[in-house]
């Protein structure tokens, strides 16, 4: 029980109750880190120890089981891997190809929502639950669920197209329509994502900006483009920054609808898809280390030019 | 005012689209798990069929689905639960003493890809023999669960007024007695909102239990692959075995929607 004698105000940082046990006054003088070293020392050795042994796999040429012997090559893995245009830079390609298009038409698409759903209206709540719904679905099960309606048989979306007199597509199988389907996919689920990021900036302007814009008499695309995107480009980038990092790291909807190695072809495998697959199904750990500090190199290297610009757009 | 009234009819057709799109496919998914193989292959029965629950007998006999939605539910429980005993006071503490860089060790979490991971856990577990248990699950779990919770309780914290702490500092409480009895209760939906995000999350998660997961510990993402064969799909089954993935996931969604957007738009507007 708290002491009845305590001070009129008691100093930060300073037990002062004297019926306190010896323990938990060292309790409440170490709170700040005892309170947050758990959850640091957890993480911190779920991740450290890991990236560690990984940047030292890379320098090996650990194959077939991890507890195989293993031989130090220094950096022969990354010359081989810079050098494989075969798998490496593709998958390169294709995962730019796929953050950087599935980036793009979410934030438009998902800024042009935010701005529909800005203003009050009736059945706004109907509205924001549809949105709610792609945004919580196990991936896995959007992949089979688009998986269906891309069929190329039997699928709704060649169906759709038959109506409008327009001939089958191969969608996911083929070769060249495969990642677009994906990004397709990655647009469906996370555009929404998106939405509600802008949405939560969008309402936290103020009108008054716009009020003057107004009275100037700006037309309503002045005002977009002059007042609303301005202010709200901190937000923009956040919402970049959030999903880029998930779009890089796709994994799931490319494993569902492709299968292992990101189709026969690899026609979807990116370098996520490639090391999976360079670990799991070849066992390949000297290649596949070095193929995720790369891409490691890759994640960090982006979302440091982002919030650069974040901090740029916020002075 | 005309243009305005031009602007309401532009937004509601432009807003059925949108709705249409996303909700339509969902539709389509649960509508085929409702059909036989032959009716989903005949293009006539798109949208008038006789209902089976046939599929679902399929997955939740047959394919011993039961058993998983038990191990998703306790793996994704488990995780959140340790995540939060874990992520709230540290989040409380990086709040409270502006720990920025300390939040960033636990924030990396989110950045790297967990294939990195994989495997040297794979290797450290396997030679525990831990792997295919829910252990190594649960705890590969916590790895999504916990960063989602510290970001998300940092801003809430961030938003608490210290003064309330202050006050019971006067009346005589310890600062953890403060933490225990006024910003907790204080902070609940703030912890609902970090719970039920971190749930969905790890509900979802697919990668770690594709590696991590044995037999009997598969959780339902992994166990829906159970439907896909090298020659042929059972479409059939396979729908109703997402929709059995995904609907309980929507549903409670509708219930807690606000927690969600809160959660998933956390610290989005901050400078």
């Amino acid at each position: 029980m708290p002491a009845v004698t305590a001070p009129e105000k008691a100093p930060r940082g300073a037990s002062v109750m004297p019926d306190t046990p010896g323990w938990a006054r060292w309790a409440n003088d170490h709170r700040k880190w005892l309170f947050a070293a758990p959850a640091m020392v957890f993480v911190a050795a779920l991740i450290i120890f890991p990236l560690a042994w990984t940047a030292y796999l890379s320098l090996t040429d650990s194959a077939g089981s991890v507890r195989a012997d293993s031989e130090f090559i220094g950096f022969r893995n990354y010359v081989e891997v810079l050098t494989d245009t075969d798998r490496f830079w593709p998958a390169v390609g294709r995962t730019a190809a796929f953050t950087g298009a599935a980036l793009f038409f979410e934030v438009v698409l998902g800024m042009a929502i935010a701005l529909l759903l800005w203003r009050p209206f009736r059945g706004e709540k109907w509205v924001r639950v549809a949105i709610l719904l792609p945004l919580v679905a196990t991936p896995v099960a959007v992949g089979m669920m688009w998986r269906l309606i891309f069929d190329p048989n039997i699928g709704l979306a060649n169906q759709a197209l038959s109506w409008v007199g327009i001939g089958p597509q191969p969608w996911l199988a083929g070769q060249h329509t495969a990642l677009p389907t994906t990004i397709f996919i990655d647009i469906w689920q996370w555009t929404p994502m998106v939405v509600l990021i802008l949405l939560a900036g969008l309402t936290s302007l103020s009108d008054e900006p716009q009020e003057a814009a107004m009275i100037d008499g700006a037309s309503a695309w002045q005002r977009f483009r002059h007042v609303t995107l301005p202010l709200l480009m901190p937000t923009v980038i956040v919402a970049v920054l959030l999903r880029g990092i998930d779009a890089l790291k796709t994994f799931d909807i490319l494993y569902a609808t492709k299968g292992r190695g990101g189709g026969s072809f690899h026609e979807v495998e990116t370098l996520n898809v490639y090391a999976y697959g360079l670990s799991f199904d070849y066992n390949e750990y000297g290649l596949s280390s070095t193929v995720l500090i790369l891409f490691f190199l890759i994640i960090i290297g982006s979302m440091w030019a982002l919030t650069a610009r974040r901090k740029g757009a916020g002075r | 005012m005309k243009q305005r009234a031009a602007f309401k009819v532009f937004r509601t057709i432009a807003l059925i689209v949108v709705v249409i799109s996303l909700v339509a496919p969902l539709i389509w998914m649960v509508a085929a798990s409702f059909k036989t193989n032959v009716d989903i292959y005949d293009s006539a029965k798109a949208l008038v069929f006789t209902p089976t629950l046939d599929n679902y007998g399929t997955v939740l006999r047959q394919a011993n689905y039961v058993q998983f939605i038990g191990n998703s539910l306790w793996v994704a429980f488990a995780a959140t639960a340790l995540s939060l005993l874990l992520g709230v006071p540290a989040a409380y503490s990086m709040s409270r003493f502006n720990m920025r860089k300390s939040a960033l060790v636990v924030l990396m979490a989110r950045v790297i890809p967990g294939v990195s991971l994989l495997v040297p856990w794979y290797y450290v577990f396997s030679n525990l023999r831990l792997v295919g248990g829910f252990s190594v699950l649960i705890l590969s779990h916590m790895f999504v669960s916990l960063p989602l919770i510290v970001y998300i309780m940092m801003g809430f914290f961030d938003g608490l007024p210290e003064e309330l702490e202050e006050a019971a500092l006067v009346d005589g409480l310890t600062h953890i007695g403060a933490f225990r009895r006024v910003t907790l209760p204080l902070s609940v939906p703030g912890i609902a909102t970090a719970g039920i995000l971190s749930f969905i999350f790890s509900w979802n998660n697919f990668m770690f239990a594709l590696v991590l997961s044995g037999a009997d510990t598969k959780t339902l993402p992994v166990a829906i692959f159970d439907f896909v064969g090298y020659a042929s799909i059972d479409w059939g089954g396979l729908m109703a075995a997402t929709t059995v993935v995904t609907l309980p996931i929507m549903i409670i969604a509708l219930f807690v929607q606000k927690y969600i957007v809160s959660g998933l738009t956390a610290g989005a507007t901050k400078g």
